[in-house]
C-alpha cells in the first residue's frame, strides 16, 4: 500500500523529473552540470528561507516576515560594511543573532498572547521592510574584498558546472532541516503541534518552548539567507525580496507540505524550490516567453497541489470509513 | 491503597464543582465514577491529572502526597489519562504517538529502528500486530484507543484513569477495549473508569463510587449493588418509569402522510432507500456504527445531496438540496456532535437559541433584544434548561442542557420534521428521560420526528416505527408490537451475524 503520508513528496518529485525531462527533449543541455549548478545558486536564497518557512508551516504557523528579514539583513551587511571597518564574519554574526533574536520574539508574542501567527508575523513583515528604509533607501554596493572571495568560491564539478558556495550553502541548510524536523524531539514536537494543538499539549509537547524555537529558526534561515541573497547580488536594497515569503510560501506547498500544517518533508521543499527554478529556466532557455509565464505556471502548480491534498484527505477518510480495522 | 484522596474541594466562581470529595483507588482494580453531568466527575479527573489545581484536600500515590501542577507532572508521577477523543495524533506514526518525548536516542537523533522496536515491544503485550509506521489515522478508532491506553500505562504505569473511552466504540470494539483493560487490572494497575452506560461498568467494574452535585454519595462494590439503587444514587431520587412504548400505541396508527422519500441514496454513502413519515410520527432508526443512521440524516436534510430519488410532501416535490433549503422546507436538524456542529461556545445560550431564527430572517433584520429575550426565558423554561441566566456562554453548561438548548434553537423556527442524531448521547440519566419526554410532548403537537440512537431501549421508548440499517442498507421497518428491543436486535444481527 502507498502511505497517504509519502504520496504527496512521491508526487512532487515526479513532477520535478516529468517537467526536467520534458525540458531536456526540448534542450539537452538542460541537464548539464553548469545548468544544474546556475538552478542551485540562483535559488539559494530561497531554498534557505523556505527550509525555515516548512518548519514553521509545519508547526501550524506562518511567517510572512521572511521577505522583509532578507532585505533588511543586505541592507544591514552592506551599511555597516560601509560605514564601519568590522570583517564581514563579525558582521554576518551579529546579524544572525538578530534575526533570530527577532524570530525568537515573533514565536513568543504568537504563544504569550495566544495570537494568530498571521497577524504577529505581518507586523514583523512591516516592521522589518521599515527598518531596512531607516538604514538606507538607496541600493548599498558591497565592496569587501571578503565578499570577492565569497562571490568567487565554487567547487567545479564535471563538465564545467560550477557548485558555489552558496548553492552548497542552502543544500547544508536542508539537510540541517532535514535532521531537525524527522530526527530530533524538537521536529516531532513540531508535527505534532501541527497535528492539533490540544493534543500535543496532553502529550507533553512544550508549547511555548516549541513556538518561540520555530520562528526563531525561521529568523535564522531567513538571515542566512539574506546574508546569501547579499553575496549573489552584491549589494544591500531596502526595496529588494518583496513578496519572496509568499514565494516561499509556494515552494513549501509545492513541495508537498500540507498548509494546515503537521503533514510534509523538507527535502520535498528542496524538490518544491529546484521546481520553481527550472521553469524559469526553462523560460530563459526558451527566450521568446514573458518571465510572467513562471508566475502562471507555478500558480497552476499550486492549485494542482491543493487540490492534490484534499483529494488525499478524502481518500483516506473514506478508506478509513469503509475498511475499519486493517489487518 | 494506592491512590487515597481526602475531602478534596474545588470552586469555581459561582460553583462549588468539587465538596470534600473522597475517594480510594486500590493496586488491581476498575473502579467507576459514575454522576450525572454537572456532578464534578471531570473536575475530579482534571484535579488529578494536573489540569485543575485543587483548592483543598489531599491526594496521596503510593503513600506520598502529590499535587501535580501540569499534565506532565501528572503523568511522571504516574497518573495516566485516556479521553474519549483527543489523545493521540493521527499525522504522526504510531510508533511516534507512542514514544512521543522519550524517543531513544544515539548521538543526540532519534533512532527509528530502535523507536520502531520499542513500540512494537510496547504493543505486544496488547495484542495488537500492527505495522507501527503506518500514520496513526489510518487505524480504527478502537485501535487508537488501545494505543492510548498502551501509551498512557507506559508513561505511568499506576493509575490509568479512562474517561469515556467507549464512547465512539461499537459492541466488539467495546469487548476488545475492555479485554485490555482487564489484562491491566490482573498487572496491578488502579484503574478509574469514567462511563454513561452502566452495562459496560456492571460488565467491568470491580466497585464504583457515585458523585451527585460535586459530592460523593457512595461507593460500593458492583457485586451487591443492583442498577435500580445505582440510578438512585446517581439522580437522588426515585427513577420514574420511563415512557414505555405501548404509551404512544394508543395514538391513532393512521396518520396522515406528512413527508415521503422516493429512492433517495447516494452512491459510496447509501443504497436508495423509500421512506413515508406521518404526521406527529416518530421514526426511529437503528443500527450498528458505520451502518448509515448519521447518512439517512444527511441526505434527508440536504448535507449530502441526494443522487437519486426525490422527496414530496402533499403539494408536491421538495427541494433537498441543501441545508438551506431543508430548512426552508420546514426540517430540523440536531446533529450527533453537539461540541463542533451543533452549539456555538463563545456565544450565550440566548444567542444560540436564537441562532436559527435570526439566520432565516438574514442579518438585515436583527431580531429585537427583547424579543430574543423573551423567547430565552420562554425556552430555558420549558424546557427546564438549567443555568444561572440566559446570557452565560453554552460552553460553560453541562452537556444535557447544552443539548436542550440546541433543541430550543430548532423548536423556535418551529420545524415539522425535526431529525435527531442521539439526541441523549453523552448526557445523564435525568436529562436523558426529559428529552424523551419532550420528544413524546411534541410530536403529540403535531411534529414529526426521526430518531437516531445507538440506545435499543431508547428507540423502543420513544419510536412509533423503527427502521433497520445494516451496511449501509434500510434492511427492515419494524411497526406496532414488533417495535422491541429483540425484533430491532434480530433485524441488526440477521445475516450480519459473520460480520
Amino acid at each position: 500500500m502507498i502511505r497517504a503520508r509519502m504520496l504527496p513528496l512521491g508526487v512532487t518529485i515526479a513532477i520535478f523529473l516529468v517537467a526536467w525531462l520534458l525540458c531536456w527533449l526540448q534542450f539537452p543541455n538542460i541537464l548539464s552540470t553548469r545548468v544544474i549548478g546556475n538552478l542551485l545558486t540562483d535559488n539559494a536564497y530561497l531554498g534557505i528561507v523556505a527550509v525555515g518557512m516548512t518548519l514553521v508551516i509545519l508547526s501550524g504557523g506562518i511567517d510572512l516576515s521572511v521577505g522583509s528579514v532578507i532585505a533588511f539583513s543586505g541592507v544591514f551587511i552592506a551599511v555597516t560594511l560601509r560605514d564601519t571597518a568590522l570583517h564581514p564574519l563579525l558582521v554576518f554574526a551579529l546579524l544572525l543573532a538578530i534575526t533570530t533574536g527577532f524570530g525568537a520574539a515573533m514565536g513568543l508574542l504568537i504563544d504569550r498572547l495566544a495570537m494568530p501567527a498571521f497577524i504577529v508575523t505581518l507586523a514583523g513583515m512591516f516592521l522589518a521592510r521599515g527598518a531596512a528604509y531607516m538604514l538606507s533607501i538607496d541600493s548599498v554596493p558591497i565592496q569587501h574584498p571578503f565578499y570577492k572571495s565569497l562571490q568567487s568560491a565554487y567547487w567545479l564539478m564535471p563538465g564545467k558546472g560550477r557548485l558555489t558556495l552558496i548553492g552548497v550553502l542552502m543544500l547544508l541548510a536542508v539537510l540541517a532541516g532535514m535532521v531537525i524536523a524527522h530526527k530530533t524531539r524538537f521536529g516531532a514536537s513540531i508535527y505534532a503541534l501541527g497535528g492539533g494543538e490540544a493534543t500535543a499539549r496532553l502529550m507533553g509537547v512544550r508549547q511555548g518552548r516549541t513556538i518561540m524555537l520555530v520562528y526563531a529558526f525561521s529568523g535564522l534561515m531567513a538571515g542566512l539567507s539574506g546574508i546569501v541573497f547579499s553575496v549573489y547580488t552584491g549589494s544591500g536594497y531596502s526595496l529588494s525580496t518583496v513578496g519572496t515569503e509568499l514565494t516561499a510560501i509556494a515552494a513549501v506547498v509545492i513541495g508537498g507540505t500540507l498548509l494546515s500544517g503537521g503533514a510534509g518533508h523538507v527535502f520535498g521543499t528542496l524538490v518544491g524550490v529546484l521546481t520553481m527554478g527550472l521553469i524559469q529556466t526553462y523560460i530563459v532557455f526558451d527566450g521568446s516567453l514573458s518571465s510572467w509565464w513562471t508566475k502562471i505556471v507555478i500558480g497552476i502548480l499550486l492549485l494542482v497541489f491543493i487540490l492534490l491534498q484534499k483529494a488525499l484527505m478524502r481518500l483516506s477518510q473514506s478508506r478509513l470509513a469503509q475498511a475499519g480495522d486493517p489487518p | 491503597m494506592l491512590l487515597t484522596i481526602r475531602s478534596l474541594s474545588k470552586t469555581f466562581p459561582g460553583t462549588r464543582a468539587l465538596d470534600a470529595v473522597d475517594l480510594d483507588l486500590r493496586a488491581g482494580e476498575v473502579h467507576a465514577l459514575l454522576g450525572e453531568n454537572g456532578a464534578g466527575k471531570s473536575t475530579l479527573i482534571k484535579c488529578l491529572t494536573g489540569a485543575y489545581r485543587r483548592d483543598a484536600g489531599t491526594v496521596t500515590l503510593d503513600g506520598a502526597r502529590i499535587d501535580p501542577a501540569s499534565t506532565r507532572e501528572a503523568q511522571i508521577l504516574g497518573i495516566g489519562t485516556v479521553y474519549q477523543e483527543v489523545n493521540l495524533l493521527a499525522n504522526l506514526t504510531v510508533a511516534q504517538n507512542l514514544m512521543f518525548g522519550r524517543e531513544p536516542r544515539r548521538w543526540g537523533l532519534i533512532d527509528s529502528r530502535a523507536m520502531r522496536a520499542e513500540a512494537r515491544a510496547l504493543l505486544a503485550p496488547y495484542g495488537l500486530q500492527i505495522d507501527v509506521d503506518r500514520d496513526l489515522g489510518s487505524y480504527s478508532v478502537a485501535i487508537r484507543q488501545i494505543i492510548a491506553i498502551a501509551r498512557a500505562v507506559a508513561l505511568s504505569g499506576k493509575v490509568l484513569i479512562l474517561d469515556e473511552p467507549t464512547a465512539s466504540l461499537d459492541a466488539a470494539e467495546v469487548r476488545m477495549v475492555f479485554d485490555v483493560v482487564r489484562g491491566l487490572r490482573a498487572r496491578g494497575l488502579g484503574i478509574v473508569f469514567v462511563s454513561h452506560f452502566l452495562d459496560q461498568v456492571f460488565d467491568l467494574c470491580d466497585r464504583v463510587t457515585v458523585l451527585r452535585n460535586g459530592r460523593k454519595v457512595v461507593t460500593a462494590h458492583i457485586a451487591g449493588l443492583d442498577r435500580m439503587q445505582l440510578i438512585e444514587h446517581m439522580l437522588g431520587r426515585a427513577l420514574e418509569a420511563g415512557i414505555h412504548h405501548d404509551a404512544r400505541a394508543d395514538t391513532s396508527p393512521q396518520r396522515p402522510g406528512l413527508l415521503r422519500f422516493d429512492g433517495i441514496g447516494r452512491r459510496g454513502v447509501l443504497e436508495p432507500f423509500d421512506l413515508a413519515i406521518g404526521q406527529g410520527e416518530v421514526v426511529g432508526l437503528a443500527g450498528l456504527l458505520g451502518s448509515g443512521r448519521t447518512e439517512t440524516a444527511e441526505l434527508m436534510f440536504g448535507i449530502r445531496p441526494s443522487q437519486s430519488g426525490r422527496a414530496s410532501d402533499a403539494a408536491g416535490p421538495l427541494d433537498l438540496s441543501s441545508p438551506r433549503a431543508a430548512i426552508a422546507a420546514g426540517f430540523g436538524f440536531a446533529p450527533e456532535d453537539r461540541k463542533t456542529e451543533g452549539i456555538v461556545g463563545e456565544l450565550s445560550l440566548r444567542e444560540n437559541i436564537v441562532l436559527g431564527l435570526q439566520a432565516r430572517r438574514g442579518w438585515a433584520r436583527p431580531l429585537p433584544r427583547a424579543e430574543q429575550n423573551r423567547l430565552a426565558d420562554d425556552y430555558i423554561a420549558r424546557l427546564d434548561i438549567r443555568t444561572s441566566g440566559r446570557d452565560k456562554p453554552i460552553g460553560e453548561l453541562s452537556g444535557g442542557n447544552q443539548q436542550k438548548a440546541v433543541l430550543a434553537r430548532w423548536l423556535a423556527m418551529n420545524p415539522r420534521f425535526l431529525i435527531l442524531d442521539e439526541p441523549t448521547r453523552g448526557i445523564d440519566v435525568g436529562a436523558h428521560a426529559e428529552i424523551l419526554r419532550l420528544i413524546d410532548k411534541l410530536t403529540r403537537s403535531g411534529m414529526s420526528v426521526l430518531l437516531i440512537s445507538s440506545e435499543i431501549d431508547e428507540l423502543v421508548a420513544a419510536s412509533d416505527r423503527v427502521i433497520v440499517l445494516r451496511d449501509r442498507r434500510h434492511v427492515a421497518a419494524l411497526e406496532g408490537p414488533r417495535v422491541t428491543g429483540d425484533e430491532i436486535m434480530r433485524a441488526i444481527a440477521l445475516d450480519g451475524a459473520a460480520a
